[in-house]
């Protein structure tokens, strides 16, 4: 449990925020929100996906204004109208999605700011670098070029850079999303001491027990608006147990238990099945932006989830674009009941039963601009009975899609409308409906539940356990081990382009895949 | 860093494709289309005032000329054939996302090649048969010209802006050299091709002296323009257009479709060079070029790729060619003055679109 | 006939792919300029002939070569600041926008020189040489490169202090940053808009610049479309130099051999019809393209508008 340094009663905070509003067409992002920031502390902002935790963060780094409301630094109301406006108040942000220029080197990004007909002060930053570095205990390549540093040490980078910015305010959006469990762990240790020394620090998180370990307050978001806090005070006096049910109650109401308390797969999975999908040496090679597979085995058997753990970039993505066929493979086979696909395009793929739900809805999984009703049938173009002779049905392809609509509960203003208009969630329904609908044998799904709010994730999950359950094989590749912990029946850890180990769903799943992921042996 | 270097914003991003709207949508697409046509006239105008001519005078010549005289009308027509063939060709290439912009120089060669061939032809085998191989060697020539930026797209991701307008200048010297040194008819003195007949050309409608070949030309744009609304073939190309990442997740084979596009586009801007030709001018004179491959984009961006909506700004395009053809006879304004109020219609038209989006951003808020 | 290797053929050749590079050159380092910032400029045709019109116009009205180099570039400029209100500013479609003024600018120059010169097609006299002492006196190679007007010393010069500017200054950081990571620029601090502007005002003062060479010393006249694709050819050049100025100073003397070819032909008494002459540059870029162009290597930003926090 955390502890406070030195917090004197009524210090002045650094920010404050008092009735800020933001809209945008279609929703209020932010709906009166009072928040108050102190040094010397780690004031996590909670909430799940949607609750309005990146807007506000925009604002107080100055990317966008708010329509209502105000903001004052140092007590005193101060618009933030620009990132550099932002700086020169002492507020640095690390961003969720990296803002480091990939092609240059690390001195470089830290340099980037100054004026435009100087040349670059590289040894005063390394000197500047090797301070701070000391006192955090840290380590910075600065030679490096960005792209070569894995996500961790680019977080590192970010942090850096705020605080050779003499930031004052540091913010942290959802940065654990990349890290091991250990690095977790680092980073809120390393919070710790920042805070130790003076700085605030708003860590931003959809995840409990990160909220519960690192945080001295706690201010939960549901929905736009503020629906709680839980102040230091609070925190020291109630356990970590408390705490969570605490927050449970401030978001869902009165429950019994965390919702996303781990549940045990309970699907009963035949030993001697034989293997729906068979993955024996699969290699592909690497590219510049994308590191390469080494001879990937494993094997799903019908009603199995087989879940693919590692942080992110570690080829996941590679993994499931090789057993698509959206990537060329240069060794191993794949087969599918027993066929081998490994030289088969995409489309033949899908027709011997492979299925795969992208993690990128919009910009590969759909086509924004067309309607839900054609979006539903992207991968059967020309397919009977919605095309005859090459020419469109449309009044087939509107009753088949308005069934899809009823039976996955999509929630659109129409048929036509464009599919980007849709929420994340009903997206995700429509291409959940696409793949699962019919003729699936093998499922890949990557990152299913990515920036989907509590309820749609919850769906989402019971589809997948559906799909297990109706007989089909899984693959689920996730970032998030509490849903790999959730719904698998074996975890496997994937880390440099290779499958470093795996492990059945056990009751010790959590700690021998932690291990694995940080290159120990389970 | 290895990326593709194809244009990531597609032409698409000025298609429409959300469903028909009601009334006051059909309001505000009058207004969105006509609109930048008269702020466009008006900033032209008053160009030609800053060189000293009458814009009243130039517009009212122009009209005169291209709409209101019968022979004009008749001439107006007449030059929409081959036009109508290029915006079949662009609307297909647009519509998939790839910036073909090598038609001129694809005009010229089917030209060159329907040109030299006709003639020759039409002695030794019946007209109309003589007549469709002409259109087919010079579809087919067109199409060898897209090969190399097609391949470079489809394989290289090179952008194909820059291969396809330097296949133009290629193919414009090549044009030239063909007609003044391969082709050359002997029996004049003025270099051009052997001139193909009047009585073997494409037969006049009825009474007039409009080419045929505008028949053609409308069948093209609406065979296009069907294929590419109606049919699987037609949907693959659009998805390829708005989300080429989609179309390789769904399975479509990016590459033979980039090909296909390319051949398409330019074997239409090489019919509608033959068609020129075989159906208009009878032969090609040394250093002939219209240049009619650029000036058609914007009347295809006014139609949003629609081909029935670029049927009728295709003939807006006419007049103004026929009439800007006369108008340079009596008030010494060159043609090149098209180029201008073309390039400014393009212009007012994208500020339009933006500013209409804005609008519709601020209303939903 | 003196033949195809005589010292006469040779130098003309050379010298005129010289006077023929300037221009490519100019136009290659500002396409360069503005793709490293994430701007495709298809408009530089059109910034190039505004360059050469009112540079011509601009030297014819005041005999002074130089105040012609200065009104070419302050043509390629407002043509280039139409570019970066449309593009950068307001975000319209780069590629439309580049046709557009292309299209427009062929026809305006055209137009004006119509109305201005077409009955009288003025002349400029030759342009002084500064002849650089003692290298000008090696055979073949001293008169080919050491004899030209003092902008050419200029423009290659040039190419060293972008080199420099690219590596070594805050500039080029931001610039690099612009293109490739527009998001981090801004987080940063530095405003997207405001250095991807200039890097596009740059580009139309170069372009206007080698067009106004073009007009004033290569042609020493202005005929309508007398860039005839320099522009494009520069894009081609910034295209393949992979964010060197160096390599768009190699390319640019490349293709000016091709196009000076038809004159130092006429010189040694050859024959070939100019039309065929007039494909090679064309001719040698296809061919570069199909070698290289998978190499290319662009920006990862280029041809977005940046948009602050876009949701």
């Amino acid at each position: 449990m955390s502890s406070l340094s030195s917090s004197p009663a009524g210090k002045r905070d650094i920010v404050a925020l008092e009735g800020v509003t933001k809209r945008f067409p279609g929703i209020v992002a932010n709906d009166g929100i009072d928040l108050s920031i102190s040094p010397g502390e780690v004031h996590v902002l909670l909430g799940e996906n949607g609750a309005g935790k990146s807007t506000l963060i925009g604002m107080l780094s100055g990317l966008q204004q708010p329509d209502e409301g105000r903001i004052l630094v140092d007590g005193k109301p101060t618009p933030i109208t620009s990132p550099r406006h932002a700086l020169a108040l002492g507020i640095g942000t690390v961003f969720q999605h990296m803002m480091l220029v990939p092609t240059l080197t690390v001195a470089e990004n830290l340099l980037l700011g100054g004026p435009w007909w100087q040349r670059p002060r590289t040894e005063e930053l390394a000197a500047r670098v090797a301070e701070i570095t000391r006192s955090l205990g840290i380590t910075v390549k600065l030679h490096a070029k960005v792209s070569e540093l894995s996500l961790g040490e680019q977080q590192q980078v970010e942090i850096l850079r705020a605080m050779v910015r003499n930031s004052r305010l540091l913010i942290l959006d959802e940065s654990t999303s990349m890290l091991t469990p250990k690095g977790i762990e680092e980073l809120g240790a390393l919070m710790r001491r920042l805070a130790e020394k003076g700085l605030a620090i708003v860590f931003i998180t959809h995840k409990l027990k990160e909220a519960a370990a690192f945080g001295d307050r706690i201010s939960v978001l549901k929905l736009g608006r503020k629906v709680g806090e839980i102040p230091p005070e609070r925190f020291r006096a109630l356990g970590e147990q408390e705490i969570i049910s605490e927050i449970v109650e401030l978001m869902f109401g009165k429950q019994k238990g965390d919702p996303e308390a781990a549940q045990r797969p309970t699907r009963t999975i035949r030993a001697d099945a034989a293997p729906l999908l068979e993955v024996a040496g699969l290699s592909v090679a690497p590219t510049d932006n994308a590191p390469g597979l080494s001879s990937i085995s494993f094997d799903i058997r019908p009603g199995e989830i087989l879940g693919i753990a590692g942080i992110d970039g570690n080829g996941q993505k590679q993994l499931a674009e090789a057993l698509a066929g959206q990537r060329a493979a240069t060794g191993g086979s794949v087969r599918l009941e027993g066929a081998a696909i490994e030289a088969a395009s995409v489309g033949e793929r899908r027709r011997h039963g492979l299925r795969y739900l992208t993690d990128d809805r919009l910009g590969e999984g759909t086509v924004g601009t067309f309607p839900v009703s054609i979006n539903f049938f992207l991968k059967q173009v020309g397919a009977a009975p919605f095309w005859r002779g090459g020419v469109e049905q449309r009044a087939e392809i509107d009753r088949r899609a308005a069934e899809l609509v009823r039976e996955y509960d999509v929630r659109t203003p129409s048929l036509k409308t464009p599919v980007a208009r849709l929420s994340g969630g009903n997206i995700q329904k429509v291409l959940l409906a696409r793949e699962l609908a019919e003729g699936a044998k093998v499922v890949i799904f990557n990152k299913p539940t990515y920036g989907l709010d509590l309820a749609n994730t919850l769906a989402s999950r019971q589809r997948i356990r559906d799909t297990a359950a109706r007989g089909l094989a899984v693959l689920l590749i996730s970032t998030d081990l509490e849903e790999l912990l959730s719904m698998c029946d074996r975890i496997a850890v994937i880390a440099n382009g290779a499958l470093v180990g795996a492990v059945e769903n056990s009751d010790d799943a959590r700690t021998k895949v932690g291990r694995l992921m940080i290159g120990l042996a389970a | 860093m290895s990326i593709d270097t194809a244009p990531t914003v597609s032409a698409t991003a000025l298609d429409a494709t959300s469903g028909a709207g009601p009334r006051r949508d059909i309001l505000r697409r009058l207004l969105m289309t006509l609109g930048p046509i008269l702020v466009a006239l008006v900033i032209a105008g008053c160009i030609l005032l800053a060189v000293g001519v009458d814009p009243l005078a130039y517009y009212g010549y122009v009209l005169e000329k291209g709409l209101f005289s019968p022979l004009g009308v008749q001439q107006t027509l007449t030059r929409m054939a081959p036009l109508l063939f290029l915006a079949a060709g662009l609307i297909v290439a647009f519509r998939s996302g790839m910036w073909n912009l090598g038609g001129d120089g694809q005009f010229l060669l089917g030209a060159v090649t329907a040109a030299a061939s006709a003639p020759v032809l039409v002695e030794i085998l019946p007209a109309w048969l003589a007549l469709i191989c002409s259109f087919l060697i010079a579809m087919v020539v067109a199409v060898i010209w897209s090969l190399v930026p097609a391949l470079l797209r489809a394989y290289q991701g090179v952008n194909e802006i820059i291969t396809t307008l330097m296949m133009t200048f290629l193919g414009t010297s090549l044009a030239n050299v063909l007609v003044k040194l391969v082709f050359r008819d002997p029996g004049t003195t003025v270099p051009q091709t052997r001139t193909l007949p009047v009585d073997e050309r494409l037969p006049r409608l009825f009474d007039t002296t409009i080419t045929s070949g505008l028949l053609l030309g409308l069948a093209a744009i609406i065979i296009v323009h069907l294929v590419m609304t109606r049919t699987a073939f037609g949907l693959k190309l659009r998805i390829v257009g708005a989300n080429p990442r989609a179309a390789v997740h769904a399975g479509l084979g990016v590459p033979g479709l980039t090909i296909a596009v390319f051949a398409i586009s330019a074997g239409l801007a090489g019919l509608a060079g033959a068609v020129d030709i075989i159906g208009v001018q009878g032969n090609v004179r040394a250093d002939w070029n219209p240049a009619y491959g650029l000036a058609v984009i914007p009347a295809v961006f006014l139609a949003r790729m629609n081909g029935f909506a670029a049927i009728g700004f295709v003939f807006l395009l006419s007049v103004l060619s026929i009439g800007g053809e006369s108008a340079a006879r009596r008030l010494g304004v060159p043609n090149h003055f098209t180029l201008v109020l073309v390039s400014i219609v393009l212009i007012v038209l994208a500020l339009a679109e933006y500013f209409d989006h804005r609008y519709n951003q601020s209303r939903k808020a | 006939m003196t033949g195809l290797f005589s010292e006469v053929f040779l130098s003309a050749l050379l010298f005129g792919a010289v006077t023929a590079a300037i221009p490519l050159l100019l136009a290659g380092l500002g396409e360069q300029m503005s793709e490293k910032a994430g701007v495709l400029n298809i408009g530089i045709e059109g910034m190039m002939l505004a360059g050469a019109y009112l540079g011509f116009v601009g030297s014819f009205y005041s005999g002074s070569l130089w105040l012609g180099f200065l009104t070419g570039a302050v043509g390629g400029v407002a043509v280039a600041l139409i570019m970066a209100l449309l593009c950068v500013r307001i975000g319209l479609n780069q590629i439309v926008i580049g046709i557009a003024l292309t299209l427009g600018l062929e026809g305006l120059t055209a137009l004006l020189h119509h109305f201005q010169f077409s009955r009288s097609y003025p002349r400029l006299p030759a342009a002084d040489a500064t002849v650089i002492p003692l290298l000008s006196d090696i055979p073949v190679i001293g008169p080919a490169f050491f004899k030209h007007h003092l902008i050419v010393y200029l423009a290659v010069a040039l190419v060293f202090g972008m080199s420099y500017l690219y590596r070594r200054t805050q500039l080029g950081l931001n610039l690099q940053a612009a293109g490739d990571k527009p998001a981090a620029l801004d987080v940063a601090g530095i405003d997207v808009v405001r250095t991807r502007t200039v890097a596009v005002l740059t580009t139309g003062a170069l372009a206007g610049l080698g067009g106004a060479y073009l007009a004033n010393v290569g042609a020493g006249l202005f005929i309508p479309f007398i860039t005839n694709g320099a522009g494009f050819l520069g894009i081609v050049l910034a295209m393949l130099a992979r964010g060197r100025p160096v390599w768009v100073l190699f390319g640019a003397l490349l293709f000016g051999v091709c196009l000076s070819l038809t004159t130092a032909m006429q010189v040694a008494g050859i024959n070939i019809p100019t039309d065929v002459i007039q494909m090679l540059p064309f001719l040698a870029v296809m061919i570069m393209l199909v070698l290289f162009g998978r190499r290319a290597s662009l920006p990862a930003a280029l041809g977005i508008p940046y948009e602050r926090g876009a949701r």
